[in-house]
């Protein structure tokens, strides 16, 4: 099977310039502030996790085209109907025709301040041995893999340096396609902007990646 | 370079802004706003009215309690944004031993301001000095560490800075207004993972007579996400 993200951008042109933006800002539609609630509320019940949804808003065949919570209108109406919690026909109807699904939990409005000021920390108990050390040099994968991956194009097949280790953490890859958590260890990867960019780099850049451990292989 | 675009807020009735918007199609097509040259928001209603249905439906369904609906939109409006940020710079501004904590346990230092959660739950902490400047970005999607900066700012989501922050940094500075000494070295951190980074921006010159909130009044979300510089001393309103 074939899986494209479409939100891999990094390093492409033709996008334009930034516009930047007061700090007050943070909705431009009436319907925003819903759609963020919405999805927050709906992750918050369990019926997927948060890797699940950045696969469903990245396979979203008209990404590009979405203003960035529309995506998210998009990929929660994609998750719950996968699921079978909620039909296009429904929304249609504006009420509900199915009986409801099963959910793990739902969040109530006075478990919301206690939820968000804990979070969902990602970080695991080591039951292994980090493969690489600060410093070491290493070489990112190469290649198109056919699930949800956090190894974004313009770094595959690489060389950099491991900048820091980050402990074990859920790994992204097999915690999207619902293989459970697999905790890898995770490393901030430093490369020189020439090694990205060849000639085209800027003096002077060093960008870096946070990868997982089976992203990695020792360089020569 | 704060005034170079005009509020773009695009909330039913405020016209001006959206016919300034739609003078600015790569802003609109990430707003969610299409051109349009007519007052009303019809061309919004589809969305407005899919979101409502989402509610109402899944309202009935007992997924969500819509009371939990707004409290989530009061806390990004009105509690967590990035003040919270400013002044965790300015405590590391203003307190050494603060500052050697931040850099080498973000998240106890942070938490210790009583900020933590919903994705900040692993902080880094990047200093910029005179020869580095760090910028953070998320090419991947929009991971941004909500408990010190809130929600991500429009331009942080969009595509031009996903883009380009990889690769041209000071092309993306200069669209900030922002000019570096070129022996600077710019170090771009791609969030891929569920680390959050916090920009420590440099403490402006001739700020040794402020108070630690004075200070924390410097601190720009901006500056704290690589984009920007806090404010001067003069700056200061």
């Amino acid at each position: 099977m074939t899986y494209h993200s479409n939100a891999d951008l990094g390093g492409q042109s033709g996008h334009g310039r930034v516009i930047p933006e007061p700090e007050g800002e943070l909705f431009h539609a009436s319907w925003e502030p819903k759609a963020l609630a919405l999805t927050v509320a709906m992750g918050a019940t369990g019926a997927w996790n948060i890797d699940m949804s950045r696969s469903a808003r990245e396979t979203l065949p008209n990404y590009e085209s979405l203003s960035y919570y529309a995506l998210w209108i998009e990929g929660l109406q994609k998750l719950l109907a996968e699921r079978g919690l909620l039909r296009e026909a429904e929304l249609a109807a504006g009420r509900m025709l199915d009986p409801p699904g099963a959910l793990p939990r739902v969040l109530k409005a006075t478990e919301v301040a206690p939820a968000l000021a804990k979070g969902a920390p990602t970080e695991r108990t080591p039951t292994t041995v980090a493969r690489f050390a600060v410093g070491d040099s290493v070489r990112t994968r190469l290649g198109n893999v056919s699930h949800h991956t956090r190894l974004p194009r313009y770094a595959s097949g690489k060389t950099g340096r491991i900048e820091r280790i980050h402990g074990v953490h859920v790994f992204a890859d097999t915690h999207a396609q619902g293989l459970g958590e697999q905790p890898q260890w995770l490393y901030t990867v430093a490369f020189e902007g020439r090694e990205l960019w060849g000639n085209e780099s800027p003096a002077g850049l060093t960008v870096s990646i946070d990868a997982w451990e089976p992203y990695l292989e020792p360089a020569r | 370079m704060r005034d170079r675009l005009e509020s773009t807020a695009c909330h039913a009735g405020v016209t001006a802004a959206c016919r300034r918007e739609s003078r600015i199609p790569e802003l609109a097509k990430y707003t969610g706003a299409m051109p349009h040259d007519h007052p009303e928001h019809s061309d919004l209603s589809e969305l407005d009215l899919r979101v409502r249905a989402l509610q109402t439906v899944l309202t009935q369904k007992g997924y969500i309690d819509p009371a939990a609906l707004d409290i989530l939109i009061d806390t990004y409006q009105t509690k967590i944004g990035p003040r919270n940020g400013a002044r965790v710079v300015a405590r590391a501004w203003v307190d050494s031993a603060f500052r050697k904590w931040l850099l080498q346990d973000a998240n106890a230092a942070i938490a210790s301001l009583g900020y933590t959660g919903r994705q900040g739950e692993h902080m880094v902490a990047l200093e910029n000095t005179e020869s580095r400047h760090n910028m953070v970005v998320c090419t991947l999607c929009s991971c941004y560490p909500w408990p010190v900066l809130g929600l991500p700012p429009t331009w942080y989501k969009s595509a031009p800075y996903r883009a380009r922050a990889v690769k041209d940094p000071r092309g993306v500075l200069a669209d900030f207004g922002v000019t570096l000494p070129e022996s600077t070295e710019i170090r771009v951190w791609d969030s891929t993972a569920e680390v959050r980074y916090l920009v420590i921006p440099r403490r402006p010159p001739g700020t040794d007579v402020l108070t630690e909130d004075e200070l924390a009044s410097l601190v720009t979300r901006d500056s704290m996400i690589g984009t920007g510089l806090p404010k001067s001393a003069a700056e200061r309103v």
